[in-house]
């Protein structure tokens, strides 16, 4: 359904997505996870045919984005990272209105604009002027005019940003419940959000993708050839040899007074026989901690904790 | 096609009216223009009293149809900014650009359509000024014709005051700065058209040819001129043209 390959952009000098390709089959719902300023909305904008790309091809159900823009852009429903909504519009004539811009033919016009205000609990709102809805509120009102026309493909920027959790579960399970018939793709800098809604999961990191999995792959090579680093006082090559017959370590490299030492993917922890030998040996070690994988370092940035994020957003509606 | 472009224009021309701006213009515009149909007249009647003692009389034309709708350019010209200055500066500044640009609509399309809004705004006002020639036809008998093209050449005027404000609008996000740009602009064409009028004989004809005021004697004078028109659509359709470039650039930055 989606497809790009060799993605490039650059802003000015400054290149915001480098050399990116991914696939996305039908029905799926893939998770552009990364912290701010990885490149996510761009991405996105470029998908959705609102930006060019400096180098590189999509293809978006079927057509490719910089040869045939307005038909990628009939098939595609888009929420960008701020709802696109006229301030002064009522809620229904707004989506209405979107409607019309996506040439929903008048007769089902009514029909979708109301299925729209349901699915997305608008119902109490709607003839209100958006310019007097609370964030959380414009948010659901982006996101009803990106599934009123019931695109094939749906880009959703940051979709939950701006809700509070009661709304944020209520929107997830929306989006859930969209994958099958269409194909999701959603971006967020919050880690829990992804693995709650999506089925795959690209993590950007400085305009690349540092990783491509399902959230189990994603864990296991968290997991997979740790590294940590070690500092001693007295290293000594007869020390080093003990360590590495240590089983589950799969290799010591020295170098002056820093070991890195790198342990066996899955097996159990033997940090503690690994400080153990050294202290033995009479290397006396002064620190002992993990060596940043790229993959953990891009997670460090990102949030983590649920309720700290919920909490920080949350405007009250 | 033309249900996409109607699609924004109606759009457009709604929210004119749901803030003041619509109100403040089109009253703005009525007493102004309604203060000079009648200082014109009262200037006309006089002038009518002097020829019944023996002077050569003003035709009705002259003496009102052709200052007043000379003086309505005018005012057309420093309305212009208001009528234009949100079109696209606002889109941008409210991100809602982001849905036009990512609708299957060209931007031909949205240009035309929001230019289409503010000549319906125009178009209105125009049609309210109507009362003025109804009054004169029921104490005068002036010609119709000079009041007729008056009416096409004002709205083509009007549609290159509008394309100068529409890429303006489109220049920036700040709905204050394309307005006062496109004042600037419109206070230059003014200028223009008096030096037009202060020039040496070769001067003032080139200027005259040049100038949008000047281009208007013409339909003053009842003369409906193809290199007129084409003139007047020529500047609108370089204005759009513009305006299409700036929005275009506008998603590669
Ligand atoms: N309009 C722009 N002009 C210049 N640089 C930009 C622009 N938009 C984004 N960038 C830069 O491109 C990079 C990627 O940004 P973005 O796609 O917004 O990231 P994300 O959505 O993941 O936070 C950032 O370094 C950002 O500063
Ligand atoms: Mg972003």
């Amino acid at each position: 359904m989606i497809s790009v390959s060799h993605l490039t952009k650059f802003y000015g000098p400054r290149k915001a997505i480098d050399d990116l390709s991914f696939e996305v089959q039908k029905g799926e719902i893939v998770g552009f996870l990364g912290p701010n300023g990885a490149g996510k909305s761009t991405t996105m904008k470029i998908l959705t045919g609102f930006m060019p790309a400096t180098d590189g091809k999509a293809v978006v159900a079927g057509h490719d984005v910089f040869e045939d823009p307005i038909s990628v852009k009939r098939n595609v429903g888009y929420l960008p990272e701020t709802p696109p909504v006229y301030t002064e519009m009522k809620v229904k004539d707004y989506l209405e209105f979107t409607g019309k811009l996506h040439q929903v033919p008048t007769t089902s016009l009514s029909k979708s604009v109301k299925n729209a205000i349901e699915r997305t609990s608008l119902g109490d709102v709607q003839n209100r002027l958006i310019g007097n809805l609370s964030k959380g509120y414009r948010q659901r009102v982006g996101l009803a005019q990106a599934l009123l026309h019931n695109p094939k493909v749906l880009i959703l920027d940051e979709p939950t940003v701006g809700l509070d959790p009661k709304q944020i579960i209520e929107i997830r399970e929306l989006i859930k419940s969209l994958g099958g018939d269409h194909t999701v793709i959603l971006s967020s800098h919050i880690l829990p959000e992804v693995t709650a809604i999506c089925q795959r999961i690209i993590v950007l990191a400085r305009g690349k993708i540092a990783a491509e999995d399902s959230l189990e792959g994603l864990t296991m090579r968290m997991k997979k050839g740790l590294i940590y680093s070690m500092e001693v006082k007295k290293p000594s090559s007869e020390g080093v040899d003990a360590i590495r017959k240590i089983p589950g370590i799969s290799g010591v490299s020295s170098n002056g007074s820093k070991l890195l030492v790198e342990m066996t993917a899955g097996s159990r922890d033997v940090r503690d026989q690994v400080v153990e030998m050294a202290v033995n040996r009479g290397m006396g070690v002064l620190e002992f901690s993990p060596e940043k994988v790229s993959l953990e370092e891009i997670f460090l940035q990102l949030t983590t904790e649920e309720n700290h994020s919920a909490a920080a957003h949350a405007g009250g509606m | 096609m033309f249900r996409n472009i109607w699609t924004i224009a109606q759009r457009d021309f709604r929210s004119y009216f749901t803030s003041p701006i619509a109100y403040v213009v089109i009253g703005a515009f009525m007493s102004i223009v309604g203060f000079m149909f009648f200082f014109n007249l009262d200037h006309y009647v006089r002038q009518m009293a002097f020829s019944a003692m023996g002077n050569k009389g003003v035709s009705v034309t002259d003496g009102i149809v052709r200052p007043f709708y000379g003086n309505m350019n005018v005012i057309l010209l420093f309305i212009a900014p208001m009528i234009t200055m949100r079109l696209f500066s606002e889109e941008k500044k409210m991100h809602t650009i982001e849905l036009l640009m990512t609708s299957p609509l060209t931007l031909t399309e949205i240009i035309v359509g929001k230019f289409c809004s503010a000549m319906l705004l125009v178009g209105v006002m125009l049609l309210v000024t109507s009362i003025y020639p109804i009054v004169l036809f029921s104490a005068f008998t002036p010609d119709y014709g000079p009041i007729v093209c008056s009416y096409v050449g004002t709205f083509l005027l009007a549609g290159c005051y509008m394309a100068v404000g529409l890429f303006l609008s489109s220049m920036t996000e700040n709905q204050v700065v394309a307005a006062a740009s496109t004042f600037g602009v419109g206070l230059m064409f003014w200028i223009i058209s008096w030096a037009a009028s202060a020039a040496g004989p070769f001067w003032s004809g080139l200027l005259t040819n040049l100038s949008l005021i000047g281009r208007f004697n013409n339909f003053g004078q009842g003369l409906l001129n193809s290199a007129d028109i084409f003139f007047y659509l020529s500047y609108i359709f370089v204005g759009l043209f513009l305006t299409h470039r700036v929005m275009d650039s506008y998603r590669w930055r």
